[in-house]
């Protein structure tokens, strides 16, 4: 990367002026994908965003009142309390799920910690299980009357943590970024260059002081993108804070009053607005620490083999255990909750929770829905993502092209699932689109999409987009350019490099990507919930459905049967590329 | 680079720009209500299918529906079922190009909101003249008919009540004692049509000034303003609250499931609300719809009606059902005006938030 001048104009230091050579046909490929890239992107983010922002200047009958609704917010006490109430509660989110996950992803990739494989599932564990059930277990242990709070029926002292606030939320929010956390972590982490480390030994460099001055640095980009994950994460998030929040007002949840409480859809497009600000913050912020990142792997480079030490191996295996362990419980009170008669008075078992046909939701054929949506959006994703963010870090030249697709790609974090969702709908539902001050109207050339599966399947694509980027980006980022280097200079189109160096050498991370899609879609609810079609009822909503209807334990039956797939689909997965994955990662091998 | 090169990036770049603004101006139509028409309808109406808006219970539908099946095999009943929150904001989101053909059993406060955007069709379903008459819109055709009533009712879990030593509050009035304080939990307004219905009894019921002055009192006790209507009855049955603010039909449901709750109707009435039909204003509308709502107020699904709710639209000869009070119509409040409400909905949360929400956060 080049280095630029600091007296350039502010812009320019993220938008680089780039000159642009179109001479080749290969060239005319890239900015072809490029442009579909973008217009992917505008599609699933832009287009269905203005009709929303749109909202947040009109009155909910649709007349024009400027910016009278963010006087109204900014105004209003309450509103402004939830929104420092957010900050605070993110901020301690982000510090306590980056601080654990990097141990925790530490310990996979670099120590000889028994039992790595386990872990590496036990740790993606909460992001199976439904938002929805990961609650009911939070208050099953932690509640009023929850097993840790009377002391497991008295035998132990109770506990009472005081669920309902700020410390459930953040309780349950670092349940729910921890293991993106621990995706991005390990993408960071595993790339790395023997070499440096070996070095450091041989100048008898303090492994304390090794640790911060090599292993620390390498990660930092990835370290920083966790932050901001983690941070928007639980800024956005309304599941959590819905069942355990009590009376600590959050934004998401100031959004779900207004638009499923009031259907006041203007007021909860204003606040919409006010949570996508950290985003471009973070983009900011993401564009200047990027600017100084080099590649770690470089053609030369050899691969870390973790050696041995009892010290650190135990103390890691203790503190991984400790994390995977409170997953572990939690997920386990909600499989003993599916099979318990009536909570907590009547704890004999019984099986009649898992016959769903006394309740609604649709059954198995929801099951069935989600696992094919899952699959698709984990196809379609990953090659989306993927591709994305190649042209995006391996590209040449249209540079502010890139800057946009780059910026496209981290605004979906910033969008919590319902207003997402109701974007949607704003959006592809519209057959026509007036100009305005014209009696013309544009036909809406995606209106079809409504109503099937494809709607579904783009929605959770652009939904989990961010943090499928960031992997794929931070996984590039630290292969050498050098091997697109020497590439051009062989006369090797750049598809083919692309084809048999860069995704090979990416296959972790794209089977990372996969995966994430898969659970995630399997257990969404937030956006989908507006959008799915009547014929084409969804195992998630069906919880939510259930739940509602006050079927708590057939609702921890299906979370069970959802979680169960997530992991038997990983399972499967690993299996079947497990000779991929050791073809292409060999050279990592001496 | 040469000439030749120089046309031909040239020719390109001309032959590009034309195809975009060819593709632009083809996507472009003349807003005419025909042209809108023909551009919208390119999916003609399956006169065999509907898609029915609702936020009746899943166990409810499982037995309304296949009477409907029954009666009318050829026509094919496509449900979207939720919460009244998540189907009023579907709907009055999809308000420019409409997917619902008839809106089934959702609270008559929401139709109203859905009434007041237009986009409701009047229709005079047949057997409208069974209807009681609180029970519809009163303008001819009316724009909603309504099938059975619900009202709020407390769940209380006994056995939480009988460690504490407390007794079982009968009326509005003992929730505001003092040693309740910390032990209910009800729905927020802003987030819930229940408890909306409850603060707007309340403030129908004694007066505005009144009203408030209770609601105050209330305030003291409530542990937790929750996000649903049923919720605080659902965290009543597992005694994390032992008293929740909620509705009839879910007490009833909990406490027949085996949960340790009583259902109270409170002594002073309870507020109440109409689960009603309506017919979605659009442009093609089809047939099947109509004689949905038709079917949907007949005597045979009423009586299916009345198994789980005590009051009906259409007067029926099932019994009440077991766990409501025996005269359940005098239960109601007498005072209901959906109109009031309706109107001064904003200013009631407003007011209602600025007092209680903000307030709230000192608590915690």
């Amino acid at each position: 990367m080049t280095s630029t001048p600091s007296s350039l104009p502010f812009w320019q230091r993220f938008f680089p002026p780039q000159v642009s050579h179109i001479t080749t046909r290969e060239d005319w490929i890239r900015v072809a994908l490029l442009g579909l890239c973008t217009l992917f992107l505008l599609v699933g983010v832009v287009f269905p965003l203005y009709p929303m922002v749109l909202r947040s200047l009109q009155d909910t009958s649709g007349s024009w009142v400027g910016l009278a609704n963010y006087r109204t917010y900014l105004s209003t006490p309450s509103l402004v309390t939830s929104l420092s109430n957010t900050l605070w509660m993110a901020v301690l989110t982000a510090l306590l799920s980056v601080i654990l996950g990097f141990v925790y992803a530490y310990a996979l990739t670099r120590t000889a910690m028994p039992g790595k494989f386990i872990f590496r599932i036990l740790g993606l564990l909460p992001l199976y299980v439904p938002p929805l059930a990961n609650a009911i277990g939070l208050v099953y242990l932690f509640g009023n009357n929850g097993l840790v709070t009377k002391g497991l029926f008295g035998i132990l002292p109770g506990w009472d943590i005081n669920l309902y606030g700020l410390n459930g939320i953040v309780i349950g929010e670092f349940l729910y970024c921890f293991p993106q956390a621990v995706v991005i972590l390990t993408t960071a982490l595993s790339l790395t260059d023997a070499r440096i480390y070996e070095a450091a030994e041989a100048l008898r460099t303090h492994p304390i002081r090794t640790f911060l001055t090599v292993t620390l640095p390498s990660v930092k980009f990835g370290l920083i993108s966790t932050i901001f994950v983690c941070f928007i994460l639980a800024f956005t998030d309304f599941g959590v804070p819905k069942v355990v929040g009590g009376s600590f007002n959050v934004l998401a949840i100031e959004i779900y009053k207004q638009v499923i409480g009031q259907q006041n859809f203007s007021m909860g497009a204003t606040i919409s607005v006010f949570l996508l600000m950290p985003t471009i913050l973070a983009f900011v912020i993401d564009r200047i620490v990027q600017r100084r990142q080099t590649a770690l792997v470089s053609a030369k480079s050899v691969p870390f083999q973790p050696r041995s030490n009892p010290i650190v191996d135990g103390l890691m295996f203790a503190i991984c255990t400790l994390i995977a362990g409170f997953a572990v419980i939690v997920f386990l009170t909600i499989i003993f909750a599916s099979f318990v008669r009536v909570w907590p008075y009547d704890f004999s078992l019984t099986l009649k929770h898992y016959n769903f046909n006394a309740v609604g939701g649709g059954g198995y054929a929801a099951y069935w829905n989600s696992i094919r949506m899952s699959l698709y959006t984990a196809i379609g994703g990953t090659i989306a993502v993927f591709i994305g963010a190649y042209l995006i870090e391996k590209g040449k030249g249209w540079g502010w092209l890139r800057s946009v697709n780059y910026f496209l790609s981290t605004v979906p974090l910033a969008l919590p699932g319902l207003v997402l969702g109701l974007a949607y709908v704003f959006f592809f539902n519209k057959p026509l689109w007036l100009i305005p001050g014209t009696s013309y109207a544009l036909v809406n050339p995606f209106n079809w999409l409504y109503g099937t599966m494809g709607i579904l399947v783009l929605c959770n694509i652009i939904h989990f987009y961010t943090v499928c980027f960031l992997t794929a980006t931070t996984a590039l980022k630290q292969t050498d350019p050098e091997f697109e280097a020497v590439s051009a200079s062989m006369r090797v189109p750049f598809y083919k490099t692309f084809w048999r160096v860069t995704v090979p050498l990416s296959i972790p991370a794209i089977l990372d990507i996969g995966i994430y899609y898969f659970i995630n879609a399997m257990v969404t609810i937030s956006a989908i919930i507006f959008i799915y079609p009547p014929a084409i009822p969804l195992a998630a909503v069906a919880i939510v459905n259930m739940d509602d209807a006050g079927d708590v334990a057939p609702a921890a039956a299906m979370s069970a049967l959802i979680v169960g797939t997530s992991i038997g689909v990983r399972l499967i997965y690993s299996f079947l590329t497990r000779g991929l994955h050791r073809r292409t990662q060999a050279w990592l091998k001496r | 680079m040469t000439l030749r090169k120089r046309w031909f990036r040239f020719g390109w770049q001309a032959f590009l720009s034309c195809l975009l603004t060819v593709v632009v101006t083809a996507c472009v139509v003349q807003q005419s209500p025909d042209a809108a028409k023909t551009a919208d309808g390119s999916v003609p109406a399956d006169s065999s299918a509907i898609t029915v808006y609702t936020a009746l219970e899943d166990d409810q539908l499982a037995k309304y529906l296949p009477l409907f099946e029954q009666a009318h095999p050829d026509i094919k009943v496509n449900k979207v079922r939720d919460s009244t929150g998540v189907v009023t904001a579907k709907l009055l989101a999809e308000k420019d190009n409409p997917q619902a053909d008839v809106v089934w059993g959702l609270a008559a406060s929401s139709l109203l909101v859905a009434d007041q955007q237009g986009m409701l069709e009047p229709y005079a379903p047949q057997g409208l003249d069974k209807v009681r008459d609180q029970f519809k819109d009163d303008r001819d055709p009316p724009h909603w008919v309504g099938i059975d009533a619900w009202m709020s009712a407390f769940c209380v879990n006994t056995v939480e009540m009988e460690k504490r030593n407390l007794a079982i509050p009968q009326s509005w009035a003992d929730l505001t004692k003092p040693e309740y304080k910390g032990l209910i939990v009800m729905s927020n307004p802003a987030s819930s049509g229940t408890g909306f219905l409850s603060v707007s009894a309340m403030l129908q019921m004694k007066g505005e000034q009144e009203g408030w002055n209770y609601l105050d009192a209330l305030h003291q006790n409530v542990a937790q303003y929750m996000h649903s209507g049923s919720k605080p009855c659902k965290v009543a049955g597992s005694g994390e609250y032992p008293i929740g603010i909620s509705f009839d039909y879910r007490a009833v449901k909990q406490k027949n499931d085996g949960e340790p709750i009583e259902a109270v109707f409170p002594e002073e009435g309870s507020g109440w609300d109409i689960e009603a039909n309506a017919l979605v204003k659009k442009d093609n509308i089809n047939p099947a719809a109509k004689t949905f709502l038709d079917w949907a107020i007949s005597p045979e699904v009423s009586k299916l009606y009345a198994e789980s709710f005590p009051i009906t639209a259409v007067e029926t000869d099932v019994p009440v059902p077991a766990g409501y009070p025996p005269e359940p119509i005098k239960q109601l409040t007498t005072k209901n005006d959906f109109n009031w409400a309706a109107q001064n909905r904003d200013a009631i949360l407003a007011e209602w938030t600025k007092r209680y929400d903000a307030k709230s956060e000192a608590k915690s």
